[in-house]
């Protein structure tokens, strides 16, 4: 705050510079603009951005800059020298953040309410800094808005109790029929529901599907009828298209959806997403896996599936080489998509999202864990970009 | 591969924009040479429905880009990106003489847009599109503070940029349709500009008292802003429109207090009693009342109540004593003030006067009164109440649909950059930031 001190002409008549976000409200997989203008030519300074998510964590991420002759710093043209990311990254301020120094380790940031905007304050400060951003005052600052829901939506939002659980389906605004998805997520359990409403946001009919709770792995019973039953619930939906209904699992998820499509007589899939293929993975359900490298010839659907190296929660690699050897002899080979990204990490989610090289994950035998996700930051969220749009225009070609 | 017609894809892109942004309206997926209809709608909150649409065809290539290809008909025509917003109209079996202004800028305008096969003029909302998406048009930016004023007799509302500032101030003066406006400084706000929307014909003090504000409530305002924190008191302007203009020019010339940067004045004029008070302005109109003419449609049509222009130099600010740069702006089909008489009286006295380096004057062929933020309907004429008689009127604004409309956009872009150029140091008008508008 600045004290109005009359006939102080040290008290500036100095304007502060403008900082833009562009666009301020913008889906999480958007790309945006961060322009600073009016700033002294030639000084360096620092773009800052934060976070406080829903379990009152702060992440942050910053990048240093030098402005240009006319006193403009543009984040996507121009470089950063040092800080959370470096070089030429639009979306570094986002993807690049991390929980502030002196937070609990082991914390994901992962948005639980789908209806509010993400909200992430971008400001810039003067000078090279590395710390202590919350007690100085920065030259500006500007809100910003992610959202994982496009306006108007859901427009259709079900909930369908079967057992104990319950079902979400996010439909976009649109009077239909939609293709749908089945999204399955991994061994953390619980309801997920961000990547459906963003999924939703782009046109197809997505059920969120929760299989157990966090730490209740051993114990539930994971039958076919349970996932049969959620894809037809999808399928049959008067919006939906039924011949147009694919399914999209991350780790675990993918585990179960790969024998889903390969084993199933009931559910056929228009196509298939798994984000990290099948492996021996030794701490969840082992009966799943060891019939399933026997069965992926089964598969007769498009298959796409995204992996990486430096995975160190399974041992993926190797698992999708086997995987296409099974259905090179199957003769189906022509239905898969491999996308590798070296360095990447475990977690692929939609992008501009913080990378994890390790959270807090809770077991089985609901002890609470540190799991090294493993990764590069950098890496982890080209992949992010890279296979998210693959991913999207891959369904568009099959749903 | 076959590609259903049920798989038309409609993008809007950016989904959430800003009131003055424009956005990309794609469709795709459709069979080359196809005829479809784009559709907009729009429910105010004061629960009428606005609807507009454009005939299109769609390229070798199975789209339809709107930034990019003609609409062959509809409520507009031609290459129009934001067309579908600025022909909104009333939906047949409204009210008559409507007009559109969000009095609540704290929810967004909501519009749906959807996609129609072939070439459709009516009856939209009894069948099902092929495609629709809703979009949201924001007048605040996120982490813009709304800050009602009530101190010091005032009726007002602030709004302030996010961020710790200082921010140059702006007073936001409206005209003869009183009541608290706010978009306008909502908008400001959100690029930059810590903004006052100010009610001087219906604030609670002349609700209550049935007494008119006096000069030194303006003064106040001024003040207001001055001293807030945030606010760089070297750096305060005034915006006016219509009789907002009257107080702009006294303000700027004759107030002892009022320290101007600069200041913008569009479609009003600087004839009045010089020494006067808002209501002894409105009594020398009034004494004018029976050059008021009325057209076919009876609206009224106000502009000659100040014309001729007098040479009575009591009855017109001595623009010549303008120390600050003037921003111009008339819209040549004015009919309800004359704008462009009083602008080219105006030029005359300031080249006289020697200041006219001050003077940038923008005008508008085709333009009515009602020179606002860009891309909201366009009202011709619309239902008025007068302030003093308190009779309710049609007035007729002047201008053409898509000619004001064109203006609205210019007018706005150049006034930002503007008010930038002079209230941000060192500034340059190169305007990057505002390149998406």
């Amino acid at each position: 705050m600045m004290a109005k001190v009359i006939g102080l002409s040290t008290m500036s008549d100095t304007v502060a510079p403008m900082l833009s976000v562009f666009p301020s409200r913008a889906l999480v997989d958007e790309n945006f603009k961060v322009v600073v203008e009016n700033l002294p030519p030639g000084s360096p300074v620092t773009l800052h951005s934060l976070h406080q998510c829903e379990d009152k964590h702060y992440w942050e991420a910053y990048g240093h800059y030098i402005s240009n002759h006319r006193g403009t710093v543009s984040v996507t043209d121009d470089l950063s020298f040092g800080g959370t990311y470096t070089g030429k990254e639009a979306m570094g301020l986002l993807w690049s953040m991390r929980p502030v120094p002196g937070s609990r380790e082991g914390l994901r940031l992962r948005k639980r309410n789908v209806c509010s905007p993400l909200l992430v304050n971008i400001s810039v400060y003067r000078g090279h800094v590395v710390e202590g951003f919350r007690e100085q005052a920065p030259l500006a600052s500007s809100l910003t808005e992610r959202w994982y829901m496009a306006p108007g939506g859901p427009c259709f939002y079900l909930q369908v109790h079967y057992l104990k659980n319950y079902f979400l389906v996010f439909f976009s605004f649109c009077p239909g029929p939609f293709p749908g998805l089945l999204d399955v997520w991994g061994g953390g359990g619980g309801l997920v529901e961000y990547r459906s409403a963003l999924l939703g946001s782009h046109g197809y009919a997505s059920l969120a599907l929760e299989y157990f709770a966090p730490g209740e792995l051993k114990s539930s019973d994971l039958e076919f009828n349970y996932f049969e039953t959620a894809f037809n619930i999808v399928k049959d939906h008067p919006q939906v298209m039924p011949d147009k209904v694919g399914i999209f699992g991350l780790s675990l998820g993918a585990s179960l959806t790969l024998l889903l499509a390969a084993e199933s007589s009931i559910i056929k899939p228009s196509c298939c997403v798994f984000c990290y293929s099948v492996s021996n993975m030794n701490t969840v359900h082992k009966s799943f896996f060891l019939v399933i490298s026997f069965k992926v010839g089964r598969i007769n659907c498009p298959v796409m599936v995204v992996n990486s190296h430096d995975d160190q929660n399974m041992a993926t690699v190797e698992s999708s080489e086997d995987m296409a050897q099974m259905m090179r002899a199957a003769g189906n080979l022509h239905l898969l998509t491999r996308l590798y990204y070296p360095d990447a990490g475990h977690l692929i989610e939609p992008p501009y999202t913080p990378h994890f090289r390790a959270t807090k994950f809770v077991k089985d035998t609901k002890e609470k864990v540190i799991l090294l996700w493993g990764g590069q930051t950098k890496p982890h969220s080209d992949a992010q970009e890279d296979s998210w749009k693959k991913i999207l225009a891959f369904l568009e070609q099959n749903l | 591969m076959d590609r259903k017609q049920c798989c038309v894809k409609l993008s809007v892109q950016p989904s959430r924009g800003l009131m003055d942004e424009k956005f990309i309206i794609l469709v795709q997926n459709v069979f080359p040479g196809f005829q479809l209809t784009l559709h907009a709608l729009y429910k105010c909150d004061d629960g009428h429905s606005w609807e507009a649409f454009a005939h299109h065809a769609a390229s070798a290539i199975g789209t339809v880009n709107v930034s990019e290809d003609p609409s062959l008909g509809g409520t507009y025509s031609g290459v129009e990106p934001m067309g579908l917003l600025w022909s909104l109209r009333p939906v047949p079996g409204s009210k008559p003489w409507l007009r559109m202004r969000k009095m609540n800028v704290r929810t967004p305008m909501v519009v749906t847009i959807s996609v129609y096969p072939g070439h459709q003029t009516e009856g939209f909302l009894d069948q099902v599109s092929l495609a629709g998406v809703v979009v949201e048009r924001w007048y605040m930016a996120p982490g813009v503070r709304r800050i009602p004023i009530t101190e010091a007799g005032l009726t007002a509302t602030l709004f302030l940029p996010p961020g710790p500032g200082p921010f140059p101030g702006l007073l936001d003066l409206w005209g003869g349709g009183a009541k608290l406006v706010e978009y306008r400084s909502a908008l400001l706000a959100s690029r930059g500009f810590a903004s006052l929307a100010l009610d001087y014909l219906t604030p609670k003090v002349t609700i209550e008292t049935g007494k008119m504000v006096d000069n030194q409530y303006f003064e106040r305002a001024y003040k207001v802003l001055e001293q807030h924190p945030q606010i760089l008191s070297s750096r305060i302007a005034i915006i006016g429109l219509s009789l907002g203009t009257c107080i702009t020019f006294k303000m700027a010339v004759y107030s002892q207090v009022a320290k101007l940067r600069c200041i913008v004045c569009i479609n009003g004029s600087h004839v009045q009693p010089i020494d006067g008070s808002v209501e002894q302005i409105l009594s020398f109109f009034n004494k004018n009342a029976e050059k008021n003419r009325f057209n076919n449609e009876n609206q009224v049509i106000c502009r000659d109540l100040l014309l001729p222009i007098p040479t009575d130099p009591s009855l017109k600010v001595d623009v010549g004593q303008l120390q600050c740069p003037l921003l111009l702006v008339v819209g040549e089909d004015d009919q309800n003030w004359p704008a462009h008489e009083s602008a080219m009286d105006i030029k005359e006295m300031m080249e006289r006067a020697g200041n006219s380096h001050l003077l940038t004057l923008l005008s508008y062929p085709n333009a009515g009164h009602l020179i606002e933020p860009p891309f909201t309907p366009f009202a011709k004429a619309s239902a008025f109440r007068d302030i003093s008689s308190r009779q309710m009127l049609v007035a007729l604004w002047g201008g053409e649909t898509a000619a004001h409309s064109r203006a609205q956009e210019d007018a706005w872009r150049k006034t930002l950059v503007f008010l930038r150029a002079n209230l941000y140091a060192g500034a340059n008008t190169d305007a990057t930031s505002f390149s998406n508008l």
